[in-house]
């Protein structure tokens, strides 16, 4: 593997839609449930252990090889909620198109030729650290950063939190995200054996419930 | 069939159920879990989950296993709660549902609450396979400690094919022996009871539900198969309960 | 089975001037400008000035998600399908400039579903002097200032102001109200611009929004050929 790689795959900056996007965190501070950074870090260490373990998964199975078809009918049966459905699939397509800008990879043409309107991002992210030469844990280790890091920047602009607080917060959270990306891509070993029914799916029922809410306002800063 | 078994390590029992259209040629129950013939249900046969042990305790591994054949009709219910309370040695219980319905055959399982003692640890896992014409409704809930009592650990995962394909795989995890933030503004928010509705059908082939706020802490959507589900957090098992049967209630007056 | 995914052609990787079928796509051409100087009357008027011409549709960055394509939908500029709302995260400029991958989809699904198109304008959410469109989302980019947010502005220039390919100064009628010198600002836009032009308009005027119409044609010309 590449670390630089890594880095590039991992950087906010990748030109993949994701700075739209709070990871649930607008409709959870407009809720009243994120006021400070210690509500910051207990909304990003829950994502971080459902839906964050779940995509992580996703991600370190494409990456290890598993039929990405196949992962993205499990990625739908792990999405109850249509909104989280079509964010998925909507930055999916933007990472789709950064990647194969990036790394051309076969693998993805025949992706993005499957799913014109887009695959769930996570399987997408795992085909683009496949096509970086990235490992299972690597395209684990990005997903699930972004799981949280997503929701840190934009509380940060919701609530004017203090940069310094939000990124400690991410900080304290680096060793649980390893052993998520870690426990991610152990799932992802077993399921090329045994499929990608095995593969976490653990979930999160207020970030489904709010995220439908979140859709459904007509003026907000993000999109999801 | 298994017979009770009272090892060192806890309970071992399984109880099944085998509908047809005519009849129930198997209901056996086991051990803690008593299975009554009750009063049937317009064209539904109806079975009752007799709770004669408060199980599962912790080491305790029961199962229930029910079979709606072809064209049959089931409705299962409980006679009351199941609790999951902790064993001698705090060792883990587990709970296992496994569910068949058949072409044209139609589920209806809806149990009492479960309810996760201080202290107790249960994983409970529920698999449904579904043929491609048949219908489900299914409810879940989960309840955090009994009143006023601090939440045992508890984790569930729920996972329904249908036509042999994944529709809904789903696991939760609360308590303290749960991953951290499971109290947290994107998981339960403080919440203690937490509960589902998924109704599955043909019907939502052509015509899927449109998604729904039902109050501030529940939702209806449509998956991505042909079904829906209700997702719910409450800060109580009544309150709950409130939500999840209204949404029952007009979902079957609907059809 | 699968609800939210339809099946059609792969979609193209870059901002390549071919869609994938090999057609030329629609010319586009972004807006950009501070907050209230007038973008989203600016894209209403060339709408209603170009449409019977052309087949044009528009793309809108809102701060926050959807009040600009409300308004356009309101005015009834162009039909609703031709109008497509991006959302930016609080962040305008970050999706015309450095991540520009939801834009992309949104003048890709405007060419694949009211095509064939000959315009696509994009016009950002109100933001600061800095920002201005990445090229791999825009050919062509028009900047929108106004005489009542200050007649310094030109002199400060800025990436907006100095690299437009259009400078537009609007609201020329409020001058007289808001004590702005537009000699001075002609004077300081040429310093800051050399030869790259700039149009002073008041869309209340019967000229209105014609001449910058007319540079856009102008534009579409040169694409096309």
């Amino acid at each position: 593997m590449s670390r630089a790689a890594l880095l590039v795959l991992a950087d906010g900056r990748f030109p993949a839609g994701g700075h739209a996007h709070s990871g649930g965190a607008e409709a959870a501070v407009k809720a009243g449930r994120i006021r400070t950074a210690a509500d910051l870090a207990e909304f990003c260490r829950g994502r971080l252990h459902t839906a964050g373990l779940t995509a992580a998964a996703l991600a370190a199975a494409a990456a290890a090889g598993l039929d990405p078809l196949l992962l993205d009918e499990a990625a739908d049966a792990r999405t109850p909620s249509p909104a989280l459905r079509a964010t998925a699939r909507k930055l999916g397509r933007q990472m789709m198109r950064a990647a194969r800008a990036t790394w051309p990879s076969a693998e993805l043409d025949a992706l993005a030729a499957a799913r014109p309107r887009g695959a769930h991002q996570p399987v997408v992210l795992g085909l683009a650290a496949r096509a970086a030469s990235l490992g299972p844990e690597d395209a684990a280790h990005c997903v699930a950063y972004e799981a949280v890091s997503g929701p840190a920047t934009a509380v940060v602009r919701l609530l004017g939190l203090d940069p310094f607080d939000a990124t400690g917060v991410l900080a304290r959270l680096a060793p649980e995200l390893d052993a998520v990306a870690r426990r991610a891509a152990v799932a992802a070993a077993e399921a090329v054996v045994e499929g990608a029914a095995v593969l976490p799916a653990a979930s999160a029922p207020l970030l489904d419930v709010m995220a439908e809410a979140h859709a459904a306002w007509p003026v907000r800063l993000f999109a999801s | 069939m298994g017979g009770l078994t009272l090892g060192a390590r806890g309970v071992r029992a399984t109880a099944r159920i085998v509908a047809t259209p005519e009849g129930l040629p198997v209901l056996e129950g086991e051990g803690p879990l008593a299975l009554r013939r009750t009063r049937a249900r317009g064209p539904y046969h109806r079975v009752t989950v007799v709770g004669a042990m408060s199980a599962p305790l912790g080491g305790d591994r029961i199962a229930v296993e029910a079979e709606v054949r072809d064209g049959a009709r089931l409705h299962v219910d409980s006679a009351a709660a199941t609790i999951a309370l902790p064993g001698r040695d705090g060792e883990r219980a587990h709970y296992d549902v496994r569910l068949t319905v058949g072409a044209d055959a139609e589920l209806r399982w809806l149990p009492e609450q479960l309810i996760s003692a201080a202290g107790s640890d249960l994983a409970m896992r529920t698999r449904i396979d579904l043929a491609p014409g048949a219908r489900l409704v299914y409810r879940e809930e989960q309840v955090l400690g009994r009143h006023g009592e601090q939440p045992g650990t508890l984790a569930t995962r729920l996972t329904v094919y249908r036509a042999g394909r994944p529709l809904l795989d789903q696991e939760l995890a609360y308590g303290p022996g749960a991953s951290g933030g499971w109290d947290g503004a994107a998981v339960l928010g403080g919440h203690r009871a937490a509960g589902q509705l998924l109704v599955v059908g043909p019907e939502f082939t052509d015509r899927p539900a449109e998604p729904r706020m039902l109050g501030d802490n529940a939702v209806l959507t449509p998956l991505a198969g042909p079904a829906l589900l209700v997702t719910a957090v409450a800060p109580d098992a009544r309150l709950l309960r409130h939500v999840l049967d209204d949404a029952l209630r007009s979902h079957l007056t609907t059809r | 089975m699968h609800l939210d995914h339809s099946h059609d052609g792969p979609a193209p990787v870059s901002a390549d001037a071919h869609r994938p079928d090999g057609r030329r796509r629609a010319l586009r051409v972004g807006l950009g400008g501070p907050v209230g100087s007038g973008k989203t009357a600016t894209v209403a008027a060339l709408c209603r000035a170009l449409r019977d011409q052309l087949s044009i549709a528009v793309v809108t960055n809102d701060i926050y998600t959807r009040e600009d394509a409300a308004f356009l939908l309101r005015n009834a500029v162009l039909p609703p399908e031709r109008i497509q709302a991006v959302e930016t995260g609080a962040c305008p400029h970050t999706a015309i400039r450095d991540d520009i991958s939801a834009n992309l989809e949104a003048v890709e699904d405007l060419e694949d579903t009211v095509g064939p198109l000959d315009l696509i304008l994009v016009e950002s959410g109100g933001d600061n002097l800095t920002a201005t469109f990445s090229k791999g989302l825009v050919d062509a980019q028009i900047f929108v200032i106004d005489v009542a947010g200050g007649d310094d502005i030109p002199r400060k220039g800025g990436p907006g102001v100095t690299t437009a390919d259009l400078l537009v100064v609007n609201k020329t009628d409020l001058a007289p109200y808001v004590g702005s010198d537009l000699a001075r600002m002609a004077g300081d836009a040429k310093e800051q611009r050399g030869e790259l032009p700039v149009v002073f308009q008041s869309l209340r005027s019967d000229e209105g929004v014609a001449r910058v119409a007319g540079w856009v044609r102008e534009q579409l010309a040169a694409w096309a050929a």
